[in-house]
């Protein structure tokens, strides 16, 4: 307790010196904090994201069907399972259906992925239901990046070349019924999304699918033959992974902060152990032992933390709010990250992390300040008094 | 030891290491301090007065002989007893003052009471009786580096007074300070000393403070050459 009253009496005395070391701890604080309230709240946003628009609440995948090798997709297609008529219907399940494609955009040629999916279904948050035919043509819906690469608009109408499930070159001209905008580049760039029925017909794939998309988690129970079930953790493990990857370059920067930070601390008590030898000998001889001494040093480095607490806390808790509210915004150079990036990202602070950095910041300040108050334990006091440099 | 008898010191003898030899500051050194004495060691620099300071004061340890304060050897004492000696009985004065220069006058001086925690309203009522004692009243408030070298060494001897501690070992009080100023720094120890009939022990050799010293330990190459009783 002497130690703490001393060490606040010293501290507090010390005035500004005290208080650039505590506010450049307070910044190491509120900037961990930041960081990994970023990288918590993209990582939630992301799998949110994901489920919302790609992968609805689990998948049946054809046994064929393998994401990485587009050369799998020519085989990758069976029967819907009976069973699931009922809910494609309703539209809780949505069938999709996939086949390589080339498209032709302003004299250019490009590949790209042709999808079909059930117009009626709610399983993910893609506007199916807008691919509405006036007349005999094919309606189309692709992403705001995959317009802007083929400078597509609503109403246009694109030529489409595929191959259908004999080998057979066909092409027909699709219109544009939609441009959705999505943070999930996966269900955008490089893809085209065309009626389930039209796919079917175009490749001569009666009732068949790629994979099955549930909206429902009650219905993942069924195991049905020639498909295999991707639970939803499979499919979003690619996302938490890349999460924890991004998280740890990002750690390197805080690292960098805190090691700042620490350093002035260390720095700060290295000084003090040479510049107050005369005051570290003269309360020896008052009646303080050498290791009641070292304890005032070590907690007076503690305090630093202790007292960025509060100072983070007067500028840091309106800042992480608003950061809260209003988020980041996100630039657009941003999708090239390859991951799911809405326009604003939300940081998530929860307890733990402002907990645990906390107890990170206290506990490596009170080893960097211990460090050099070991060197107390090695002086001779009456050199101390006098003031020599030991 | 008699009822009175403070300090002992029997056949003290101090060596330090010095390259591959030893320097002997201290040798043969046997004297008896009652309490209530105004004593110093006075010689030249080198003659060994610090050093004897600082085994008083158990700061240091005798390599031969002992010493005796207030019934504890300081002989092989261990670090913590040594330290709760200085705390409760022993108070120091320091020819540079020795301030904490980040405290007030009040804080320094409340410092030792501190160490012995002593309840709040024993502590003021200790540090204000002090500072009236210097004759600092008005510069509670004030940070050392505000103070002229003598308000700063009556600070330092409030601060080793506050306890009201049986020994003061005062290592060159007056060094730093103008002849006005060592008279009264002099002065008011030698009030102190009257009134609250504490011990005083000096290591000077400024003849300012040999004139009020009641018992004169000439010391020369470590040795007492003279232990003389001034009649005054």
């Amino acid at each position: 307790m002497i130690a703490i009253k001393l060490a606040l009496r010293n501290l507090f005395g010390a005035g500004l010196r005290t208080f650039l070391n505590v506010l450049v701890l307070s910044i190491s604080y509120v900037v961990i904090i930041l960081l990994n309230g970023f990288y918590q709240g993209w990582g939630e946003q992301a799998r949110t994201d994901s489920v919302k628009w790609a992968y609805g609440q689990g998948q049946l995948w054809h046994a064929s069907y393998d994401p990485y090798d587009a050369f799998t997709l020519s085989d990758a297609h069976g029967a819907i399972p009976e069973s699931l008529n009922n809910a494609v219907a309703k539209g809780s399940v949505a069938p999709v259906l996939l086949a390589p494609a080339t498209v032709y955009p302003e004299g250019r040629i490009q590949s790209i992925l042709l999808k079909g999916i059930s117009t009626n279904q709610k399983a993910i948050a893609l506007p199916s239901d807008l691919m509405v035919a006036m007349g005999d043509e094919i309606p189309a819906m692709m992403g705001t990046r995959m317009a802007k690469s083929m400078n597509a608009q609503v109403g246009d109408f694109i030529l489409v070349r595929w191959r259908d499930a004999n080998g057979t070159f066909d092409a027909v001209e699709v219109r544009v019924a939609t441009i959705f905008n999505t943070p999930m580049p996966t269900v955008d760039a490089g893809q085209i999304w065309i009626p389930l029925e039209s796919m079917q017909k175009m490749l001569g794939l009666e009732n068949e699918a790629t994979m099955i998309i549930s909206g429902d988690e009650s219905q993942n129970n069924a195991e049905f033959s020639g498909w295999e079930y991707q639970s939803l953790p499979d499919l979003l493990s690619d996302i938490d992974e890349l999460i924890e990857t991004k998280k740890v370059g990002g750690s390197i920067m805080y690292l960098i902060l805190l090691a700042l930070a620490l350093l002035a601390v260390f720095d700060t008590q290295i000084l003090s152990i040479f510049r107050r030898q005369k005051e570290i000998g003269t309360i020896i001889a008052m009646g303080m032992t050498r290791r009641q001494v070292i304890a005032i040093f070590t907690v007076e480095g503690a305090m630093h933390a202790i007292l960025a607490i509060f100072l983070g806390a007067l500028y840091g808790i309106p800042l992480l709010v608003n950061m809260r509210t209003n988020g980041f915004a996100m630039p657009e150079y941003a999708d090239d990250f390859g991951v799911p990036i809405a326009d604003t990202i939300f940081p998530a602070f929860s307890l733990a992390l402002i907990l645990g950095t906390i107890i990170l910041v206290t506990i490596t300040t009170t080893i960097v300040s211990y460090i050099p108050a070991r060197r107390i334990s090695k002086m001779n006091p009456n050199d101390a008094i006098r003031g020599k440099i030991q | 030891m008699d009822n009175n008898t403070i300090i002992t010191i029997d056949n003290l003898a101090k060596r330090f290491p010095i390259g591959g030899g030893e320097f002997t500051a201290l040798k043969d050194i046997n004297l008896k301090f009652e309490a209530g004495e105004f004593a110093g060691f006075v010689g030249p620099s080198g003659s060994g007065k610090t050093t004897m300071l600082n085994i008083i004061g158990s700061l240091d340890n005798p390599s031969d002989g002992d010493v005796n304060v207030l019934n504890t050897s300081v002989k092989n004492i261990s670090p913590k007893k040594a330290s709760l000696l200085r705390k409760q009985h022993i108070g120091f004065i320091f020819q540079t003052y020795n301030l904490m220069p980040v405290y007030t006058v009040y804080e320094n001086v409340e410092f030792p009471l501190l160490l012995l925690k002593k309840s709040a309203a024993e502590r003021k009522k200790a540090v204000l009786d002090a500072l009236e004692w210097v004759g600092l009243m008005d510069k509670i408030k004030s940070r050392p580096k505000q103070l002229s070298g003598g308000e700063s060494q009556r600070v330092a001897i409030a601060r080793a007074m506050v306890k009201r501690p049986e020994v003061v070992l005062a290592d060159e009080p007056t060094a730093n300070l103008d002849t006005e100023n060592s008279h009264h720094i002099l002065d008011t120890m030698v009030k102190l000393n009257k009134e609250l009939n504490t011990t005083f022990l000096f290591a000077t050799h400024d003849d300012k403070v040999i004139k009020y010293l009641n018992r004169i330990i000439r010391l020369e190459d470590g040795k007492v050459v003279a232990d003389d009783i001034i009649k005054k």
